[in-house]
């Protein structure tokens, strides 16, 4: 008999998942269960998202980070390019925009999470990509490129509108990148840059947080927090602006680098019984399995794990995922044991990074990683500067592959951790 | 962390006045927090959102943004604001006996 996996989303997780998938099912002798794997995506553009921090700044472009999807998908992969109309959870059916209707034994969400542009008032309206601009898409991402090489003085507001978004520290490394920026081009005492953010400090997690506030502080960064920014409004000249918070605070600028709230993809939202409020999927943290439906798993940035919303999460969760989907085929028990392990660099600028890696229960701590001997953690480093450009051919060759990175495994490694007592460790 | 008395009972809080364990809440509790923070009285709206608050948070886990709330307690995030001025999530989340929303990781 054969099997049929759907996969919704053709970007780091479907892909690596679709690649997984297909290398366990490709040498199946006549007699196993045979499997056929589809993945579904609107466009063919897959794009290096880690990428889209660099543009603003000259440091990469259009065709460095972006490839074909077909391409990175292994022979034998259906690729679909059309959008999702919705998923009927009760039939086992999706219903493509282009009128197809697929069916399935088993589906996975892998369609990411998008920017709800409409959830701040005034944010594309006057000055949205004249004084206003995103970096976490690529026509923003360049626009800014042009904005900054144009920027000859005055107040830069970074802002993140609220959590959770993609890569909570990308911007923290933006302004980190706009302070080496604007040094380099000499006119960094010309230029006041502020970050402001919904949280309480510069980071979610204790000690990263007051390591990254501190780093904040020495490079002339101004910190707002606890800040929700209610709307953006232009002033009459439009050269500036400000933020509003919803409590009144103003936050004034020239040039404005806005994170908008993020939500899942809008079909989710179209399909009974799958999302949540802001159409992210409701889905087991260990598992992997949606609470929607037994035979439908998620990965990545549209599932609600409390996991960041990154590409090393979505790596680490394609292990246990892939690894799920065999057993429930199968029919056997799942494996429960995905940690919610994440490993980021943060770009500090000056050709320098910081590393963190952390879980669900641990938060990123100082040491070393993966073990005693390895690259410094929270500490700014040109090693985890190297680290982070070459994880860019890591990320093409290996990663979406499905490969394993040698020494990186799906558990969070606690060898080179200083891990002082259990009560600190935890958060 | 550390024991406070509200209301005449004993509360186990952590360095930021949380509470540690939501089952100790009562709305009698509520009314002195509030009252600690600047809310004179506690209106029908009031109460929404802490019992829309502390239902999320026993369903989920941890209590909601204020994004979330606005679109799912009832009550705009502006009207959030009037409510709980020195920012909803968390002075509410003080106020229903839940500890601070985790936000995002």
């Amino acid at each position: 008999m054969t099997k049929r996996i759907v996969i919704l989303g053709g970007g780091t997780g479907g892909t690596l998942v679709a690649n997984r998938l297909h290398r366990h099912y490709r040498h199946r002798r006549a007699g196993f269960d045979q499997v056929e794997i589809t993945v579904v995506d609107r466009d063919d553009h897959h794009m290096y998202q880690p990428g889209l921090l660099f543009v603003p700044f000259g440091l990469a472009s259009r065709s460095e980070i972006v490839r074909p999807r077909r391409a990175q998908l292994q022979q034998g992969i259906e690729f679909i390019e059309t959008g999702i109309d919705r998923v009927d959870t009760v039939a086992d059916t999706v219903y493509l925009e282009n009128g197809r209707e697929l069916s399935y034994d088993l589906l996975v969400i892998a369609t990411g999470a998008q920017l709800a542009f409409d959830e701040t008032e005034g944010l594309t309206g006057p000055g949205w990509n004249e004084r206003v601009f995103t970096f976490y898409d690529l026509a923003g991402a360049m626009g800014l490129e042009t904005a900054l090489a144009e920027f000859e003085g005055g107040r830069l507001v970074v802002n993140v509108v609220d959590l959770p978004i993609k890569c909570p520290v990308a911007p923290l490394e933006f302004c980190f990148l706009a302070d080496w920026y604007f040094t380099e081009r000499g006119i960094r005492d010309k230029v006041e840059i502020t970050y402001a953010t919904p949280l309480d400090g510069a980071f979610t997690k204790p000690v990263a947080s007051s390591t990254l506030t501190a780093l904040l502080e020495e490079k002339g960064i101004h910190l707002v927090t606890e800040f929700n920014t209610g709307s953006v409004e232009m002033d009459d000249d439009g050269m500036s602006g400000r933020l509003v918070g919803y409590d009144g605070r103003e936050v004034p600028f020239d040039l404005a680098a806005i994170i908008p709230l993020h939500s899942g993809a809008d079909y989710v939202g179209r399909s009974e019984g799958l999302g949540d409020d802001l159409n992210f999927v409701p889905t087991d943290k260990a598992t992997l399995q949606t609470l929607a439906k037994p035979n439908i798993f998620a990965i990545g940035d549209a599932t609600n794990v409390p996991a960041s919303k990154a590409g090393s999460v979505t790596h680490f969760e394609g292990e246990v995922l892939v690894e799920n989907i065999i057993r429930f085929l199968e029919h056997r028990e799942l494996d429960s044991t995905f940690d919610g392990h994440a490993n980021c660099f943060i770009e500090t600028g000056f050709g320098k990074a910081l590393l963190i890696d952390f879980n669900y229960e641990t938060e990123p701590l100082t040491g070393h990683f993966p073990t005693a001997v390895g690259m410094p953690l929270l500490k700014e480093s040109r090693m985890n500067h190297l680290g982070k450009l070459m994880f860019q051919w890591v990320y093409w060759h290996a990663l979406l592959q499905g490969r394993d990175i040698p020494g990186i495994g799906a558990d969070m490694p606690t060898a080179g951790k200083h891990i002082q007592s259990k009560e600190e460790a935890t958060v | 962390m550390s024991t406070a008395t509200f209301a005449g009972t004993p509360v186990e809080v952590n360095d930021e006045g949380f509470f540690v364990d939501p089952t100790q809440w009562t709305k009698e509790i509520a009314i002195e927090l509030a009252a600690a923070d600047g809310i004179a009285e506690l209106t029908s709206q009031h109460w929404q959102v802490l019992e829309f608050m502390r239902k999320e948070y026993f369903e989920k886990g941890t209590g909601p943004t204020v994004r979330v709330l606005g679109k799912t307690s009832g009550v705009s995030v502006k009207d959030l604001y009037l409510l709980f001025p020195k920012g909803p999530a968390k002075m509410a989340a003080r106020i229903a006996g839940i500890p601070k929303p985790k936000g995002c990781i």
